[in-house]
């Protein structure tokens, strides 16, 4: 009996690499690729690790790749771009054991700082694309794409988004079969990247995809469904899925290959049917293909580029419907904040005492750019806070930065904020960097990293000091300080951002959510003596609110940091221990 | 069994625990063989945000999302959230809300007020089973299971088997807090 299960899109992506016999997998956390590295970690055939950012993460699957093992990377689509460099030259390489790299796109932007389509990146990188539209063709299409690596010598995309990531289906689960690691061989021609290799191999990538876009016309992950031929549909990944749910009747030519396209077949397809509709979320990726070789297609013109797609979208703009819903009603928003007994907001604290700005950084604290925290004001991806408060002082000269510091987690700061670091020491900056050291990966749910001592595997390991990283960078002022310890960190604060030489004060303070932490307590309000000042308001705390003009602290979300205490300047809020 | 596919929304708060209910949810439905598709919320909005999460069971479910007037049950973690997804559901839908308030930041800031009479209000159009799960959580010891006495509720509106649901909570929870998520799913289911 074949066995089933429902899994998660992410989970299933990492079954399908475990059944595909891979046994090296290396990744960055980021939304919302995370869990295929928590899910593959659990096998025991599979060497699986977190890297410090995804062009390790890459580079990692490269070597693995050329010592002849099956290889799986993963990552959310900002991350390709960390990722691009050696994407481009494994791309002239190609594969010894097969490579397939998955890239998770984020339409809509549920937890990402833009909207890119990894498809344009593949398509920049002559990378074939696979895409799925659902659990089961994750698993598969995960196999499929290790097999079409080795076939082809090329790396692979495995292109997924939110919906399917994070949508459990059902999975028809099939055995592991060990990939034979073939012994390692010396091709220089190949393997090193250099004007006469390049030259050479760049004709092998152009014919191969040549090659591909040509057998794709027969490839059974091409699927056309001929039903009625008045409508007729392309589609791929999750779109299919409302194609199917609005137009049950139509013809559809669904692509698991969407890059490169099988011209013979779409030709063929749009010469059955009467009017042809290109459905893909994003980009006008297969689209302007499509119509670049003369074919007439309706996309763009009438579907969005921006966001995900819905069967009542569709339902509206190909067939007209409008669809009969009551209007929603007017509820105050609900947007993310940051957790009751988190760092961050102490040492956000500290900064808006001091009218500091901040240039941020990618994690939970962006969070510290909104009401009622408003510290943050620049937030552009992985590690540019460092260099961008470089980038302001060199434009405005130092005085400027007198009153601004750059923000950044620890994850981050070990992804590529140590290289922006470099470059403030190297060139002279006088800027504070302020390290916000909760020990963890915060934001994509508490993975490890470089400086937390332990492996994705759980296992122990040398925890890189982030103190004594920046001290060997030759920065003369690094601080340690508790970020709740609200006095020590304001004079660090003031002391450093005055200073004309780089200094680094790292923030340190667990993550309120991490299985470790121990809540100290809770905080209490003693209503005697509250002014209703609103002092602890301020401070953003989910746990305080105001009830009837009382401010009231929610005891089952409080954790007792003692924030808010700290803040008090009538000594109305007492903190009560854990366990008396 | 259910002919047509049955849409089931769960919205709460980030950090409520509503993915164990989607969980049990999933399993439920397999397990009395219908296939199912569930789509969650992961990542920046679990901070505290508001959180939906979908699942639609029946006989080959091919979208994942539940779209407006779909619903055929809201299951509400907090109130604010039972209004502002209420408009997801079916004119005859149900809606169990369990009955707690939880300040969004825009209304711990001043900058909106918290609606009054939700419940009250959604009576009028939808039929609506409220509860304090928190206070039924605190009478059974552990305020953490108030989860497992909404899905009690939300048992008596669906076509599964009292058996059948005991049977996978067994099998989703962890091993240690299997009693007391019976426990807890009886007062819901009694309620």
């Amino acid at each position: 009996m074949s066995k089933k299960q429902i899994m998660l899109g992410n989970q299933a992506i990492a079954r399908g690499a475990y059944e595909a016999g891979v046994t090296v997998s290396s990744a960055y956390p980021g939304t919302p690729s995370t869990e295929i590295s928590e899910n593959i970690a659990k096998y025991d055939e599979v060497y699986a690790e977190w890297a410090p950012n995804e062009k390790v993460a890459m580079e990692v699957v490269v070597g693995a790749s050329m010592a002849g093992a099956r290889a799986l990377c993963s990552m959310k689509m900002v991350g390709v771009n960390v990722a691009a460099d050696p994407l481009y030259s494994c791309s002239y390489i190609g594969v010894k054991g097969g490579i397939v790299l998955v890239a998770a796109d984020d339409p809509g932007i549920y937890s990402s700082q833009n909207e890119q389509d990894s498809r344009m990146v593949a398509r920049a990188a002559m990378v074939p694309v696979l895409e799925p539209s659902d659990s089961d063709e994750a698993r598969l299409f995960t196999k499929l794409a290790f097999e079409y690596s080795e076939k082809y010598d090329t790396p692979i995309m495995l292109r997924t988004t939110t919906r399917l990531s994070h949508s459990q289906g059902m999975v028809n689960l099939e055995e592991r079969v060990e990939h034979e690691s073939t012994p390692y061989e010396r091709n220089m021609r190949k393997n090193v990247m250099m004007p006469a290799c390049a030259i050479e191999r760049h004709k092998v990538v152009e014919k191969r995809l040549k090659d591909m876009a040509e057998d794709a016309n027969t490839m059974p992950i091409n699927k056309v469904e001929y039903k009625d031929t008045k409508i007729g549909v392309i589609s791929s990944g999750i779109p299919y899925q409302y194609v199917k749910e609005v137009l049950p009747e139509a013809s559809v030519l669904k692509l698991g290959l969407v890059n490169p396209l099988p011209r013979k077949l779409i030709e063929e397809f749009a010469s059955k049917v009467d009017t042809l509709y290109i459905v893909e979320e994003l980009e006008p990726v297969i689209e302007e293909q499509v119509k670049s070789w003369g074919i007439k297609c309706i996309g763009k013109e009438i579907f969005t580029v921006q966001g995900e797609y819905s069967a009542n979208m569709l339902r509206k703009a190909i067939l007209g419907e409008e669809v009969d819903i009551s209007e929603p009603a007017d509820a105050p928003n609900r947007p993310p904040i940051l957790c009751p007994g988190c760092p961050h907001r102490a040492t956000f604290s500290v900064l808006k005492k001091l009218k500091i700005h901040a240039a941020g950084d990618i994690g939970c604290y962006t969070l510290g750019a909104v009401a009622p925290l408003d510290v943050i004001d620049t937030t552009v991806c992985m590690g540019a806070s460092i260099s961008m408060l470089h980038g302001m002082e060199k434009a405005k000269g130092k005085e400027f930065i007198k009153n601004w510091v750059a923000v950044i987690g620890d994850s981050t700061f070990l992804h590529t904020g140590v290289n922006s670091l470099m470059n403030m020491v190297y060139n002279k900056a006088t800027g504070t960097v302020i390290i916000l050291d909760n020990s963890t990966t915060g934001m994509t749910g508490h993975q490890d990293h470089a400086a937390t001592g332990k492996t994705l595997k759980g296992e122990p390991t040398y925890a890189i000091d982030i103190y004594n990283l920046c001290k060997a960078m030759g920065i003369e002022n690094v601080y340690e300080v508790d970020a709740f310890d609200q006095k020590k960190l304001e004079e660090t604060v003031k002391t450093e951002v005055a200073r004309d030489a780089v200094s680094v004060i790292i923030a340190k303070s667990p993550c309120a959510l991490l299985k470790e932490y121990v809540p100290k307590g809770k905080c209490v309000v003693d209503d005697e003596k509250c002014r209703r000042c609103g002092a602890c308001l301020v401070l953003g705390c989910p746990a305080i609110t105001k009830k009837d003009g009382h401010i009231v602290i929610d005891e089952t979300m409080c954790n007792g940091c003692g924030l808010c205490q700290s803040k008090c300047p009538f000594e109305a809020i007492s903190l009560v221990k854990a366990g008396e | 069994m259910a002919e047509k596919t049955v849409n089931v929304m769960i919205v709460g708060v980030g950090g409520q625990g509503t993915l164990l209910a989607s969980r049990i949810l999933g399993n439920l439905t397999t397990a009395s063989g219908y296939d199912v598709k569930i789509s969650e919320v992961h990542g920046m909005a679990q901070r505290g945000g508001s959180v939906v999460t979908y699942v639609r069971y029946g006989h080959g479910v091919a979208e994942p999302i539940v779209e407006e007037g779909q619903a055929d049950v809201l299951i509400a973690f907090e109130r604010l959230e039972a209004l502002r997804y209420a408009h997801f559901l079916k004119k005859d839908g149900h809606i169990i809300v369990n009955d707690q308030r939880i300040d969004p930041m825009t209304v711990v800031t001043g900058a909106c007020e918290y609606p009054e009479n939700i419940i009250e209000e959604l009576s009028k159009k939808y039929d609506v089973t409220a509860l304090d799960a928190m206070a039924e959580a605190e009478k059974l010891g552990n305020t953490r299971v108030f989860n497992t006495i909404i899905l009690g509720v939300v048992a008596t509106k669906m076509e599964f088997d009292k058996e059948v649901w005991i049977e996978t909570i067994k099998n989703v929870v962890p091993p240690k807090t299997v009693d007391l998520n019976v426990k807890a799913f009886e007062v819901g289911y009694s309620l």
